[in-house]
C-alpha cells in the first residue's frame, strides 16, 4: 500500500524502539525484584522467627526474657542463660580483638616495611575465610586443652586480685566462658583489622606529615591524629565485629560447655543463644521448638540493631571523605 | 626535666611500636597454629576410603556422601544465587545509584552480608522445611534443596557487593558511547558494562562460594544430615562441615580422625577458592584509563 520508502523506513525506527523501550522497562523491573529479594530476604528471616517463635514469644512475653529457667521436660523457658552467655562471649571477644586488631593495623600502615604490608595483610584476611566449623575443632581438641593447662595459673594470680578476681575462680576445665571468647576474638579479629586498615588509609597524609613536621612520633600520631580522624569508622568496625561475635554458632558451641547457668566465673561452662538452637534444635518439638526459635529472633533483632549502629558509623567517614 | 619528656616520648613510642609487632605475630601465630593442625591431624587420616565409602559405615567408613551432598547443594545454591545477586548489583549500580530505595538496599545487603548465618537456617526452616513437610504430608521434609536456598541466602549478599563495586568502577565514558549509538539499556548492561566488569563479577561469584562451602550452622535444619548416599535435592542430604559436626561431638577418636580429614578437604578448597579469587582480580584488573 504505502509506496514511499522513507515512510516504511521510520515505522520501522519506530517499531524498533518501542520495542527496545519495552524491553528496557521488563529489564528494569527483572533487577528491580532481583534487588527486592534482598529486602525479601532480611524481612522474611526477622518475620519467620517471629512467627516460629509466636508460641513463646506472646504465650510467655517478658517471662521469657527475664527467667532463667530452661527446662524442657516441664516447658519452662526462660532465654536469660543464653543471652548472658552470648553477651559475656562477645564481650570477651571484644576486650581482646580490638587491642590486637588495633596493634595489627597500626603494624600494617605505619610501622612494617612495604614489601611485608601485602602478605601480612592477606594472612590476616585468611583468618576470616577459614570455616567457623575448622576453628570449632581445633577450639575444641587444641585450645581447650591448652586452656586448661594454663587455667590454675590465671586462678592463682588473676584469681587473686580483689572484685576482678571473681571472673578467673572456677575448675581449670578448660571449656567455658573465657575459652569461647578467645576463639571468637580470633574469629573476629580480621573483620575489625581490615576495617581499621582501610580507614587508617584514608587519613590525608599532609596531616600526618604536619604532626610529624612538629616533633611528633609515630605512636603520637597514630593517637592524636590518626584515631580521631577515624574515630566513627573504627567504632562502626568494632561494633562489625560485635555483630560477628554475638551471631556466631559453630565455634562456641564445641567450646562453651553447653550448661544453663549464669555465673561470675569466665572459667565456667555456659551456653549462648546460638549454641543452644545449634545444639538442641533437631531433638525438639512443640514448645521447646518454637523457644529456639523465639531465641533466634532475639539473636537476630539483637545483631540487627548493632550491625546498623555499625554501618551507620562507617557511613559518616565515607561520607566526610565524598565532601 | 625538658631532656625527660623526650626520653618518655620516645619510650613510649617503642614500646607501641613493639606491642603492635607482637600483636601482629600474634594474628599470624593463629592462623599458622590453625592451619598446622589442621593440616597435621587431616593428612595423617587422609585415605582413599574417604571418597569412596559413606558414613553409614562410621569408623570404619569415609566420607563420600558427605562430599557428593555438599557439592550438589553448593552448585543449586550458586546457581539460585549467583544470576539473582549479579541481576540486584546491577541494579544498585546502574539504575538506583543515587535513589533512596538503591540506598537502603544497599545498606540491608551490608547487614546481610554479615547476619548471623544459624538465623538464616531457622527462616529456611521454617518458609520451605515446615510447608514442604505440611503439602506432602511428612514424605518430604528436610531436603537438600531446603540447604541449598539457606546457602544461597549466605552467598546472595557478597554477589551483590561485588558486582554494585564493580560495575560502578566502569568508567562514563563508556555508558555514553554505547548510549550515543542508540544501544538500549538493557543491551548496554548485559554486552558492554557487565563484559567491562566480568572478572570482578566472577571473583565476587567465586568468593561468594568459598564462604557458603564452609558453613554449617544453616544447614542443621535444613538438609539434616543423611547417612547413606542422596543426589535427589529433595531427599535429606550430608555434607562435609555437618559430617565433621557430628563426628567431632562423638566420642570415637577414629570418628575425630576422620572429620579432620574433611577438615582438611573443606579448608583447602576455600582457602585455595579465596587465594585464586583474588589472584584472578589482580591479574584481570582491566585499567580503564
Amino acid at each position: 500500500m504505502s509506496s514511499n520508502p522513507a515512510i516504511i523506513e521510520t515505522s520501522r525506527i519506530d517499531r524498533r524502539s518501542s520495542a527496545d523501550a519495552r524491553h528496557d522497562a521488563w529489564f528494569r523491573r527483572l533487577l528491580k525484584a532481583c534487588a527486592l529479594l534482598v529486602l525479601a530476604a532480611l524481612l522474611g528471616a526477622a518475620l519467620s522467627t517471629l512467627w516460629g517463635g509466636r508460641e513463646v514469644l506472646f504465650g510467655q512475653g517478658l517471662h521469657f526474657l527475664t527467667s532463667d529457667a530452661w527446662n524442657p521436660v516441664t516447658d519452662d523457658y526462660g532465654a536469660l542463660a543464653p543471652i548472658f552467655g552470648t553477651l559475656v562471649t562477645s564481650v570477651v571477644a571484644l576486650v581482646i580483638a580490638v587491642p590486637l586488631s588495633f596493634g595489627i593495623a597500626l603494624f600494617l600502615t605505619e610501622i612494617a616495611p612495604t614489601w611485608l604490608r601485602g602478605p601480612v595483610a592477606t594472612a590476616i584476611e585468611l583468618l576470616a575465610s577459614i570455616p567457623s566449623i575448622i576453628y570449632g575443632m581445633w577450639g575444641l581438641f587444641v585450645f581447650v586443652p591448652f586452656m586448661a593447662r594454663i587455667e590454675p595459673g590465671l586462678s592463682a594470680t588473676l584469681g587473686r586480685i580483689p572484685l576482678l578476681g571473681k571472673l578467673f575462680d572456677g575448675p581449670p576445665i578448660g571449656l567455658g566462658l573465657l575459652t569461647a571468647g578467645i576463639v571468637l576474638a580470633v574469629m573476629i579479629l580480621p573483620f575489625i583489622c581490615s576495617v581499621m586498615r582501610e580507614v587508617f588509609q584514608t587519613v590525608p597524609n599532609r596531616l600526618k606529615e604536619s604532626s610529624y613536621a612538629l616533633g611528633s612520633t609515630t605512636w603520637e600520631v597514630v593517637w592524636d591524629i590518626v584515631l580521631p580522624y577515624t574515630r566513627s569508622a573504627v567504632i562502626g568496625g568494632i561494633f562489625l565485629g560485635l555483630g560477628r561475635a554475638l551471631g556466631e554458632t559453630m565455634a562456641v558451641t564445641f567450646v562453651l560447655g553447653n550448661a544453663y547457668n549464669i555465673t561470675s566465673s569466665l572459667l565456667m561452662p555456659g551456653t549462648s543463644i546460638s549454641s543452644s538452637i545449634a545444639n538442641e534444635f533437631n531433638e525438639a518439638v512443640g514448645t521447646h521448638r518454637s523457644a529456639l526459635i523465639a531465641l533466634g529472633f532475639l539473636l537476630f533483632v539483637v545483631t540487627f540493631v548493632v550491625l546498623l549502629i555499625s554501618r551507620l558509623m562507617l557511613r559518616q567517614l565515607a561520607r566526610r571523605e565524598g565532601a | 626535666m625538658a631532656v625527660d619528656i623526650y626520653v618518655r616520648r620516645r619510650a613510649i613510642n617503642v614500646v607501641a611500636m613493639l606491642l603492635s609487632g607482637l600483636a601482629a605475630a600474634a594474628g599470624l601465630l593463629f592462623l599458622v597454629w590453625i592451619l598446622w593442625i589442621t593440616v597435621k591431624n587431616g593428612i595423617s587420616a587422609l585415605d582413599l576410603k574417604l571418597f569412596t565409602k559413606i558414613t553409614a559405615y562410621a569408623d570404619q567408613g569415609g566420607l563420600a556422601n558427605a562430599i557428593v551432598g555438599s557439592l550438589v547443594m553448593d552448585m543449586i545454591a550458586l546457581a539460585l544465587c549467583a544470576p539473582v545477586g549479579v541481576l540486584a548489583g546491577t541494579f544498585l549500580a546502574e539504575y538506583a545509584n543515587r535513589t533512596k530505595l538503591g540506598a537502603v538496599i544497599r545498606f540491608l545487603n551490608d547487614i546481610l552480608l554479615s547476619a548471623p548465618s544459624i538465623v538464616l537456617g531457622l527462616f529456611v526452616y521454617v518458609i520451605v522445611v515446615l510447608p514442604m513437610s505440611n503439602l506432602t504430608h511428612g514424605s518430604v521434609s528436610f531436603s537438600g534443596l531446603a540447604g541449598a536456598i539457606a546457602l544461597a541466602l549466605i552467598g546472595l549478599p557478597v554477589i551483590v557487593r561485588t558486582t554494585d563495586e564493580m560495575l560502578q568502577l566502569v568508567p562514563g565514558t563508556l555508558r555514553e558511547a554505547a548510549l550515543s549509538l542508540g544501544v538500549p539499556q538493557w543491551k548496554l548492561t548485559v554486552q558492554v558494562l557487565m563484559r567491562a566488569a566480568v572478572s570482578g563479577i566472577v571473583t565476587g561469584v567465586l568468593l561468594a562460594l568459598a564462604r557458603l562451602a564452609g558453613e554449617t550452622a544453616p544447614l542443621l535444619f535444613t538438609a539434616f544430615g543423611n547417612n547413606f548416599m542422596a543426589f535427589h535435592p529433595l531427599n535429606k542430604m550430608e555434607s562435609l562441615p555437618v559430617a565433621i559436626y557430628q563426628y567431632t561431638n562423638d566420642p570415637n577418636p577414629a570418628l575425630h580422625a576422620i572429620a579432620w580429614a574433611g577438615a582438611l578437604l573443606i579448608t583447602l578448597f576455600v582457602l585455595l577458592l579465596s587465594l585464586c579469587a583474588r589472584w584472578y582480580l589482580h591479574r584481570h584488573k582491566v585499567t580503564h584509563d
